[in-house]
């Protein structure tokens, strides 16, 4: 039940991005490409469909905040991370520096794969390779000495 | 690119914003795109973290029937295409959220930590394209 309801989620998300445009790279560009304003060539999109997405999503999580426990689970997995850190400020930095390049989040980029588009592949093989480097280098760090490792294994 | 069109954008975002209300609502998690990516390579519940993704990848396919064409985005040199997805990988991880995630689900939950990462990740990349087209 639960895969069902994610996957209805998934779908609704995934066509919320297509009919906003927002799975085209050209008109994410367009916003993000700030000096077009006094060329009157600007696209607020992305604006709107943000804009529009929160006028929805601000309301219903307030609501949903009020209940004790998800309809069809026993625990919210609300976010308890707080800190405004190097992580999130210099992981979000690199994530908008690649954003800026090629105009695809992780969503839109997904939902894209739906074209077989050789490049949007490439984009997302990369972007998988890049969160699995992230987390093998988290373990590495967080890992203890090896000889401790040793010790635990088995 | 398609012409600016703020109808089909207002309902497009009206519905990537109730389909994050939905999920939270019914299921306790976040809608966070780069989360559900990632948490699918690693941990486990990737059952409907796999679901969610399929869902994603079928709505374009399904939109097709209402005459919503599936074209492939424009794409700039695979050296760029394969540098900028691996640092949209290791970004949304190491800051832990994309657009959807922090944009949506973060500053819907009014989460300051969310509001700085959109206003970092906004930022960068208009400086990015602000240097890739115009110098």
């Amino acid at each position: 039940m639960p895969a069902l309801v994610a996957f209805l989620c998934g779908f609704v998300f995934g066509a919320g991005l297509v009919i906003s445009g927002m799975t085209d790279t050209a008109k994410v560009l367009g916003f993000l490409d700030v000096l077009a304003i006094p060329q009157g060539s600007w696209d607020p999109t992305l604006a709107i469909v943000m804009a529009a997405a929160l006028a929805v999503s601000l309301p219903g999580f307030w609501l949903v905040r009020r209940r004790e426990r998800p309809v069809l689970a026993t625990v919210a997995a609300w976010p308890d991370k707080t800190a405004i850190d190097r992580p999130l400020l210099g992981g979000a930095a690199l994530f908008g520096a690649g954003w800026g390049l090629v105009g695809l989040c992780p969503g839109p980029a997904i939902a894209n794969l739906a074209t077989l588009s050789p490049a949007v592949l490439l984009f997302v093989a990369a972007m998988l390779a890049g969160m699995a480097t992230h987390d093998a280098w988290r373990r590495r760090r967080a890992a203890p000495p090896a000889g401790a490792a040793l010790a635990a294994d088995g | 690119m398609a012409p600016f069109d703020p109808v089909s954008a207002a309902i497009g975002g009206a519905l990537v914003g109730l389909a994050a209300t939905l999920l939270m609502l019914l299921t306790g998690r976040i809608a966070g795109v780069a989360g559900i990516l990632g948490d699918l390579l690693g941990s486990a519940e990737r059952a409907w973290r796999l679901a969610f993704v399929l869902g994603l990848i079928a709505a374009p396919l399904a939109l097709t029937i209402f005459g919503l064409a599936l074209r492939a985005p424009p794409m700039p040199a695979l050296a760029v295409v394969a540098v900028a997805g691996l640092l949209v990988g290791f970004g949304t991880r190491l800051g832990n959220g994309c657009t959807s995630g922090h944009g949506i689900c973060g500053i819907a939950r009014l989460s300051p930590r969310s509001i700085a990462a959109t206003l970092t990740f906004m930022l960068v990349a208009m400086l990015v394209v602000a240097l890739t087209r115009h110098l």
